[in-house]
């Protein structure tokens, strides 16, 4: 009997009271999964109906693709799908740039005690939720704050950030990059820690610069964790932040800052018209599921190396 | 020409560190200010003197919070839904990501969950779909909603699947030899080693849980039973409401800033407590979600 078993465990086979051990373990996980994942997926099948509470899924009528016919003859939903590509697009591009360009920077200072209070300091906000940051965001940007003293300096009139069409889009961006750059550098200065020494001292041999070095050896070695990041920050193209927006929007910047999340939970939860959100929501789910396959797809393909 | 050489490489050092030094304050001065807020009379905060230390120093509104019910009421559901909420996600965590640690060979439906899982991970039917059926399940008022919709953190145990599979095989084998059950193993050898990367995935989940306003936002219809940051969150949503620059004004400069500030930083001392540990393991979580499946 004991034999068997090690000759079991020698193959690396599983045997079947293992397997069971197994099954059993998974079992209240997976219920979970089926209730609050899949039964609501099966429940955003009421995009295409005509949803009534009192009725149930089952009761209420099915009205096939009008209600997306409906949401895309909105303008305001246009703009609101506009709104999260954008807004998603230069957080994208911003949160890859200036993590790797403060990694780099925070890699070339000596001193292991400043190093670690920098980074101790930076990855702080990150840890903050957008509730309490959106108060802090707001006293900085407020009409007699800090960010509008500062600009009195050089005789600029003070402007009313988040209340400006021209302007709320950009400091959602800056605000999210301020948030996060600490965080996401912490890849970055990973990656930098792995590059080969030996590359520098050749460098250094052959007489170039520190500059000359970051360019020619320090960015080409990050080369293949930004496309990874990138790509797999692709998928979620169509997350352009709900908590940071739904904290610090109002009605007057709808126009250049409401995103398909904010959009649905407007609808489907305020107003209580839960087929058209339901369908928004769907609408955006089966995109991001798309992009998010071909982003790790990509990512496999250039970099031998996805997230599943 | 030496000496021009190291004074442009002298010149770059000072740069590189006042603008790192200048994004690291970044990151700092907005926390400082909204402390010194806090502690400054109400009269400097609204007219917005207060910078970097308080001005007017005074204690008030802390008194004030301390007296506040619904405040700590609110700070009382948090602890408990962060308690409960991340005893659940670890044990999920490990009982999921246990066996589908485990090779094809050794467990071939393995290869079928693991889809499952994934699936569950990228695709989410959306709020409202979600919303139906936590009321359909009565879950709604209840604590049960702040933890139980999200019971599974998937991410989290596809970390912990890639930590469990970097422990070394020969383990396993030698304890399987010795005729261990699949339980003991995991208790006796798999728990002990994985510490770190428990630790890591359980101050995730016990940040996301304090942090979380939105499933209170959306399930609690009394405001009486709001966790602390559904709390907050709703004593700042004035200024999502307004409809005109002018009146925005007016509320920023009408609203209790000293209070709410106070609110603020006493809300986020649990995080500050907890935040040497974070620190410490998150860099570790990182890089073992690195190892990729």
């Amino acid at each position: 009997m004991s034999g068997k078993k090690a000759a079991k465990a020698a193959t690396g086979k599983g045997g079947s009271k293992e397997r069971l051990t197994f099954h059993l373990m998974l079992l209240p996980g997976m219920i979970m999964l089926l209730i609050f994942v899949f039964i609501p997926l099966v429940g955003s099948l009421m995009a295409f109906q005509d949803y009534i509470p009192a009725k149930g899924l089952f009761g209420s009528k099915w009205v096939g693709w009008e209600n997306f016919e409906i949401i895309f003859s909105f303008p305001d939903s246009v703009q609101v799908f506009w709104n999260t590509l954008i807004i998603a697009f230069a957080k994208l591009v911003f949160n890859t740039i200036i993590p790797v360009f403060f990694s780099i920077l925070l890699n070339e200072l000596g001193g292991r005690f400043f190093k670690r209070t920098f980074q101790t300091i930076v990855y702080l906000p990150h840890f903050l939720s957008w509730v309490v940051l959106a108060t802090v965001v707001s006293n900085m940007f407020s009409l007699d704050g800090p960010i509008n003293a500062f600009l009195g300096l050089f005789g600029v009139e003070p402007i009313q950030f988040l209340a400006d069409n021209n302007w709320f889009r950009t400091v959602i961006v800056s605000t999210d990059v301020w948030k996060e750059f600490g965080y996401n550098s912490v890849i970055y200065l990973a990656a930098l820690l792995s590059i080969d020494p030996g590359l520098y001292e050749a460098g250094s041999i052959d007489g170039a610069s520190r500059f000359k070095q970051i360019m020619h050896i320090t960015i080409p070695s990050l080369m293949p964790t930004i496309v990874l990041m990138v790509a797999l920050n692709l998928g979620n193209i169509l997350n352009a932040g709900f908590d940071q927006i739904f904290n610090l929007y109002n009605p007057i910047v709808y126009e250049t800052g409401d995103i398909i999340d904010t959009y649905v939970y407007r609808i489907g939860m305020v107003e209580g018209q839960y087929s058209i959100g339901a369908a928004v929501g769907l609408f955006k789910s089966v995109i991001s599921f798309a992009l998010i396959l071909g982003a790790n797809k990509m990512a496999k393909v250039t970099t031998g190396s996805g997230i599943f | 020409m030496i000496q021009k050489k190291s004074f442009g490489a002298y010149t770059a050092k000072v740069l590189i560190w006042m603008i790192v030094i200048l994004m690291t304050l970044s990151c700092l001065l907005p926390l400082i200010n909204m402390i010194a807020i806090s502690l400054s009379g109400s009269s400097a905060v609204a007219a917005n003197q207060v910078g970097l230390l308080p001005v007017d120093f005074t204690l008030t509104t802390y008194n004030k919070l301390l007296k506040d019910s619904q405040f700590w009421a609110s700070f009382w559901i948090s602890v408990q839904r962060v308690v409960l909420g991340t005893l659940i996600n670890m044990f999920f965590v490990i009982t999921m990501a246990y066996p589908l640690s485990k090779s094809k060979f050794r467990f071939p439906a393995r290869e079928v969950y693991i889809k499952f899982v994934i699936f569950a991970m990228l695709f989410s039917g959306g709020i409202i779909p979600l919303y139906m059926v936590v009321s359909g399940l009565k879950l709604t008022d209840t604590i049960w909603a702040l933890v139980l919709p999200g019971a599974v953190p998937v991410f989290n145990v596809i970390l912990m699947i890639n930590f469990f599979k970097s422990v070394p095989e020969s383990l396993d084998e030698a304890a399987r030899i010795d005729g261990a059950s699949p339980l003991t193993i995991l208790v006796k050898i798999y728990l002990p080693v994985s510490l770190p990367a428990l630790a890591t995935v359980a101050l995730f989940s016990i940040v996301g849980h304090w942090n979380d306003y939105f499933s209170g936002l959306l399930y609690m219809n009394k405001a009486s039973l709001y966790p602390l940051q559904t709390y907050i969150q709703q004593l700042t949503v004035d200024i999502t409401q307004v409809t005109d620059a002018e009146q925005l004004k007016q509320l920023s400069q009408m609203s209790n800033r000293a209070f709410n500030a106070t609110k603020i930083v006493v809300s986020t001392i649990p995080l500050l407590v907890i935040y040497p540990f974070l620190q410490k393991y998150f860099v570790s979580g990182i890089v073992i979600g690195a190892v990729k499946e």
